[in-house]
């Protein structure tokens, strides 16, 4: 297999353990002034996502280095065309990384309030972003034959990449209720629950309209493969969602992860070859053959990578473990 | 030109900030890693004091360099779409091998350790902080690689209108990272050990909790005199490095604009880049050729000379940088690293008396030291960074093709006044919270007092 293919894939799966990940983080911060109904309860929440957001949040670090390095032309186009989307994204994750580590560090209400509040916008705002970010890819941008972005900010908001970025959210705040279900005992885990069962229906919505105007507004469904696995996504969501009403969290929990994967897996194989689509030229479109490194910097890369990232899936693995234990009262650090 | 100018303005400032952080992380990560070995050796309560202790204040700045970090890694996408084209297939490998090799272990072991103390052994415990200490270093060795090909290209071949990486071993090996990595890793531990000796002078002045903060100021005291004397060694066989490789940052460094045998070493110079000369100055005749060659002789090669040099070499322009700031910031370093050296070896003579508690003049001088090293760093990072101009590459690439063509002014400007504000608000809140750990002690009240369920929250209460 060509090094360029090779590196699609790597791009795919790193953005597929970002969102299976990041999203139920994003999911758990959104919800924790909703879900917290006192002091308690909201550290509890904060506290089931502590040992593990930041590892989580790397897979988005390194999807950004390893686009850097392996397709810098897509780099380079995406983050200086999305230029404003992305400063309101960076802006959103610096609050939210310092309002989990602060909020617990002073006792003033008003103190533990605020940065609440920013951990709630802080992840909402990401999680919309990227949703309208990856449907724009797909749908295509201005972008020249010099490979630049000649759109505005409001060039990116469209029916169609807004009801991706809310389809995001939704699922995300789904992904992240059941997490809480998991990690949490008695009365939170039963309103997590709750809240999952309410927000499904919404979410089950949204992703219908994701998929419909996927349909009319790209050329997703012309690839069989990236087609299926949508169907394949929505299915597999239908089944998380049976399995929370019959409360069988763990699997639930399994599922929605599923069909976040195949979401992501669906949109890139859509996307393939190409990583971003123009909207001027089909011809001016970002490829994994004209946005690439060199070949020697494409097999370097690829030996590092399957060098660290079994290393990598191993220890964060193991955290995992250390951690499996449902978060009671006691002990919080958050 | 404006864009150019605002992106400048955009990059100097959030790297700055984050390199007020990265400092304190390098360099505490491994005295709370030290202290909590001393603690599984021992099983002397006061280290794990210690350990949790020092590790408090090292997660706040460690959350505030990790959050300001994300827009490093993005940034040079944003306002720098054509260095990443022109540079992304030898500026990616070294980011994303950082995330690779050193944010994943970083991120993990970090939660792994502020959430382990129950659930590890104390061994496991204290690996995972040394996990972290060494995740952090690893990091900013990545950084360093990155930046020494920035000063100092090497391995690559221009070939699709780019610089194309053709030996990675090259790179690793620059020789301009094997110089500078020396230089920050000792200033981390300079930052971390000053950072640890203030704290502590505080409390002995007032005497209070002595029998935790002797023992700290100790740990500090050994770990800013050690690196404080390492640091001066690596910075000078730095400057002589440099004096090789960019010998327009030396000139601009010493306000050196006529080539000179022997060259003076200006202590102070009132500099006019217009006229391309210094209308005023206070030198050590011959000091400078003493810095770069060891010998009362040698010569210096002058701005303008350099200038004409680079002129011939790479054609028409201006190749000088702004002589002032990087005169003056590298003096201001320099200062900065005598008095840090001073004043741990003061401090080591008197506590090695047993008599450092009744000088306050001593302890108050080590509290007051507490912005010294950061000062010390951005500055020192000044030199390295305006030294370089006008190149963003040297010798490749200059900073004005280097900028995003299409973003335009009113984009930068929103977000140069938006990641200001948002720096500002948690740098105060940081802040915050440091002085008021940092007076309280490791003296900590009963855990969750102030956590009044509302009525009805009958499950934990």
């Amino acid at each position: 297999m060509e090094l360029n293919v090779v590196w699609f894939i790597l791009l795919t799966v790193l953005f597929a353990g970002f969102f299976l990940l990041e999203g139920f983080d994003y999911g758990v911060g959104i919800l924790v002034p909703f879900l917290g109904k006192n002091d308690l309860e909201r550290r509890i929440l904060i506290n089931t996502i502590g040992p593990v957001w930041e590892g989580n949040e790397v897979w988005m670090i390194t999807a950004g280095g390893a686009m850097f390095a392996a397709f810098p032309h897509v780099y380079a186009t995406l983050f200086s065309g999305f230029y404003l989307a992305l400063l309101m994204m960076l802006m959103a994750l610096i609050f939210r990384g310092v309002a989990v580590e602060f909020r617990s560090k002073d006792d003033h209400s008003v103190w533990r309030k605020t940065w609440d509040g920013l951990i709630c916008a802080g992840s909402l705002l990401p999680a919309l972003l990227w949703g309208v970010a990856v449907t724009n890819l797909i749908r295509g941008v201005p972008i020249n034959a010099q490979m630049q972005y000649t759109g505005t900010f409001f060039d990116l908001l469209s029916p169609y990449t807004l009801v991706g970025g809310l389809s995001f959210v939704l699922v995300f705040i789904f992904h992240g209720a059941l997490y809480i279900g998991l990690k949490t005992e008695k009365e939170i885990a039963a309103r997590a629950r709750q809240t999952a069962l309410r927000v499904g229906v919404a979410t089950a919505l949204a992703c219908l309209g994701l998929v419909g105007l996927t349909y009319t507004n790209t050329d997703l469904f012309g690839t069989s493969g990236a087609g299926g696995a949508l169907w394949l996504a929505v299915t597999a969501f239908v089944i998380s969602y049976l399995l929370v009403v019959r409360a069988r969290i763990g699997w639930a929990f399994a599922a929605s992860g599923m069909s976040i994967v195949l979401i992501t897996v669906s949109f890139f194989w859509g996307l393939f070859p190409r990583l971003i689509v123009s909207s001027l030229n089909p011809a001016w479109s970002l490829t994994v053959y004209n946005a690439s490194s060199s070949q020697y910097t494409l097999k370097l890369m690829t030996i590092a990578a399957a060098v660290f990232v079994p290393v990598i899936l191993i220890y964060q693995g193991w955290s995992y473990w250390v951690f499996r234990k449902r978060v009671t009262g006691k002990n919080l650090e958050y | 030109m404006e864009e150019l100018l605002l992106a400048r303005w955009q990059f100097a400032i959030t790297s700055t900030y984050h390199f007020l952080l990265v400092p304190l992380t390098l360099g505490l990560s491994i005295l709370v890693a030290i202290m909590e070995t001393k603690y599984v050796r021992t099983g002397d309560a006061l280290y794990k004091k210690m350990a949790k202790f020092w590790g408090k204040l090292f997660l706040i700045n460690f959350s505030l360099g990790v959050a300001t970090g994300l827009v490093q890694e993005f940034q040079f996408g944003m306002n720098w779409s054509e260095y990443s084209r022109f540079m992304g297939d030898i500026f990616g490998v070294p980011l994303a091998l950082e995330a690779l090799t050193a944010f994943y272990l970083e991120s993990v072991f970090i939660g792994l350790w502020i959430f382990g103390w129950e659930r590890l052994s104390r061994k496991m415990h204290a690996v995972t902080i040394w996990v972290v200490a060494v995740g952090a270093n690893i990091s900013s060795l990545w950084i360093l690689i990155a930046n020494s090909f920035m000063q100092q290209p090497v391995g690559y071949i221009l070939r699709n209108d780019r610089a194309e990486l053709n030996d990675f071993t090259a790179v690793l090996t620059n020789s301009y990272v094997l110089n500078q990595y020396p230089h920050v890793l000792l200033a981390g531990l300079v930052t971390g050990g000053i950072f640890v000796m203030a704290i502590s002078a505080y409390h002995l002045l007032r005497g209070s909790q002595v029998d935790f903060f002797r023992p700290s100021f100790k740990y500090g005291l050994i770990c800013a005199l050690a690196a404080s004397l390492l640091v001066a060694g690596t910075g000078h066989r730095q400057a002589q490095f440099v004096a090789e490789a960019q010998p327009m940052k030396l000139a601009a460094m010493e306000a050196l604009w006529e080539t000179a045998n022997p060259a003076p070493f200006a202590l102070a110079a009132v500099i006019d880049q217009q006229k391309e000369t210094n209308s005023a100055e206070i030198g050590i005749p011959n000091g400078l050729s003493f810095l770069v060659y060891n010998s009362f002789s040698g010569e210096v090669k002058g701005i303008k000379e350099i200038q004409a040099q680079n002129v011939e070499r790479y054609g028409p322009g201006n190749y000088i940088p702004d002589v002032v700031p990087v005169f003056w910031s590298f003096r201001i370093m320099v200062v900065a690293g005598m008095w840090l050296l001073l004043i741990t070896m003061i401090s080591a003579y008197f506590l090695k008396k047993g008599r450092l508690e009744s000088y306050p003049l001593v302890l108050k001088a080590v509290l007051w030291s507490l912005p010294v090293p950061y000062i010390a760093n951005s500055t020192g990072w000044a030199v390295t960074e305006m030294g370089r101009q006008p190149w963003i590459v040297f010798g490749l690439q200059r900073v004005d093709q280097a900028v995003s063509p299409l973003v335009p002014a009113s984009a930068i400007w929103t977000s140069l006044i938006g990641f200001s504000v948002v720096y500002g608000i948690i740098a105060a809140a940081g802040i915050y919270l440091f002085a008021k750990f940092a007076r309280r002690g490791p003296e900590e009240k009963a855990p969750d007092a102030s956590v009044t369920p509302v009525k009805g929250a009958t499950l934990w209460n």
